[in-house]
């Protein structure tokens, strides 16, 4: 159906996209889980209540989360443009991604460690834990499942970001989607890349949600 | 009991949330080997007592000492304080992801720093002394009540503490499980262990306590020997509270 050249342009198109969503909720993370500790801890019921720190927090949070994302993409231009050398691209995306999904992560992270339950931090509190044993050792793995269940649903959400970014020269499926689909009209190639997204979403997800309830051991 | 050493000395303490009033001038001394149970009606502040005892609630004011050291929730030294006050609560409160071996050990290897290998051998010792040797691999969740209760003890234990605090820990036990919860606390009261124990069962309370303190409206209303409280209680308050437990044959 088709030629040799458009199906390595779509084998490199997926190959972009797995790029842009793995590097970017890699990163994301890096800021966004210390980010949602810190959200977690100086919350009013938080193992150091800071009102001034959680306040902060909170705001950079909204903010950043009710600006869309395909403003943020052209807003960031020139910071990305600092950072990877070009405002094109899959590797420049994943700045634009980053900035987007951290804040985001760190809500994921703090509604995840809210849950863990008062009473087990507190049994760890009698037994003289402190601070940071109660964050790693208790905190994050009491919480893991949540946790990690939040990270598919984060690599959901940054995949179609990914593709979203496809309309300023992003790179990757979405990139094909709008140019093929949306300049040149070619619904056949853009049903082909919407089918390839709804593919991984689907493995990613399941895959996630296979792992998650392995590594859950509160219920059966 | 006086001659033996002082272990926890409360002095004056009042414990308010917001306009509400839960503690009011509390004083107590305990010493070394005492067994201490405190009764009284719920929302008397028992919880609230134990809870302040080792800085997990902070008193609105007046002092507690451990061993002539201050326990203050802010203070740095507040972690190591606690590690020598063991607690178990009414709702076992284990850690669900990890298992009863590793709920075990895991504060005296993080926190105190121990090896694990003499934790774990200790940790073993101990679940066997309460029956649970068979479970060091399963997870809370596959433990019933009474089960969970019994390794919540152990958890306490293993850290050496000078003093165990019990806030109603058959509470929430299906009567055939309080037995076996009680059973390795009166074991635990033959080894002369320093115990303040919160508790509705008062029949336990009788045959297990060298001193009875009965709370009410946050108040010390009556601190007397076992005998002295449940056969001739003192005060009206007490005797209408231990009267709530009798029932009368049609």
């Amino acid at each position: 159906m088709f030629d040799q050249k458009t199906i390595e342009m779509l084998l490199i198109g997926i190959k972009d996209t797995l790029y842009m969503t793995i590097v970017s909720t890699f990163f994301g993370y890096v800021l966004g889980l210390p980010f949602g500790i810190v959200l977690n801890v100086t919350r009013k019921k938080g193992l150091h209540p800071n009102r001034v720190i959680y306040g902060i927090g909170d705001f950079v949070c909204n903010i950043v989360r009710s600006i869309p994302f395909l403003i943020l993409l052209i807003l960031l231009i020139p910071f990305t443009r600092f950072v990877v050398g070009k405002s094109y691209g899959s590797t420049a995306t994943i700045v634009p991604l980053v900035i987007c999904s951290a804040p985001y992560i760190a809500r994921v992270v703090e509604s995840s460690l809210n849950e863990v339950d008062e009473g087990v931090i507190e049994a760890a509190k009698a037994m003289g834990a402190g601070t940071w044993q109660i964050i790693f050792k208790v905190l994050l793995v009491e919480a893991r499942v949540s946790l990690f269940t939040g990270a598919v649903i984060t690599t959901g959400l940054l995949l179609g970001y990914s593709a979203m970014s496809g309309t300023v020269g992003g790179g990757g499926l979405g990139d094909i989607a709008v140019r093929y689909g949306y300049y040149r009209w070619q619904a056949d190639i853009m049903i082909v890349t919407v089918v390839l997204l709804i593919i991984i979403f689907q493995v990613i997800q399941n895959v996630g949600m296979h792992f998650s309830t392995r590594i859950d051991h509160r219920k059966k | 009991m006086s001659t033996e050493k002082e272990i926890l000395k409360v002095e004056h303490i009042y414990k308010k949330f917001e306009d509400l009033s839960v503690l009011e001038d509390i004083s107590l001394t305990v010493h070394e080997g005492e067994i201490i149970v405190i009764v009284g009606p719920s929302g008397c502040g028992k919880s609230t007592f134990l809870r302040c005892l080792n800085g997990l609630e902070e008193t609105s004011e007046g002092h507690i000492f451990l061993d002539g050291e201050a326990v203050n929730p802010l203070s740095k030294n507040i972690t190591a304080i606690r590690q020598k006050i063991g607690m178990v609560f009414q709702s076992y409160d284990l850690f669900p992801h990890k298992t009863i071996l590793e709920n075990v050990i895991m504060a005296p290897v993080l926190v105190q720093k121990r090896k694990k290998d003499e934790v774990k051998a200790e940790a073993l010792k101990l679940l066997e002394r309460v029956g649970l040797s068979s479970k060091i691999n399963n997870f809370p969740r596959q433990l019933s009540g009474g089960q969970k209760q019994r390794v919540a003890i152990v958890r306490a234990l293993i850290m050496h503490p000078e003093v165990l605090l019990f806030d109603e820990v058959t509470a929430a036990l299906d009567p055939e499980m309080v037995r076996e919860v009680l059973d390795v606390m009166l074991d635990l009261a033959k080894q002369k262990r320093t115990m303040l124990i919160v508790t509705h069962e008062m029949a336990f309370a009788r045959a297990v306590a060298d001193r009875v303190i009965f709370l009410d409206g946050g108040h010390i209303v009556e601190d007397s020997d076992p005998k002295q409280f449940f056969d001739s209680p003192r005060t009206e308050r007490a005797r209408k509270f231990l009267s709530t437990f009798e029932f009368e044959e049609k």
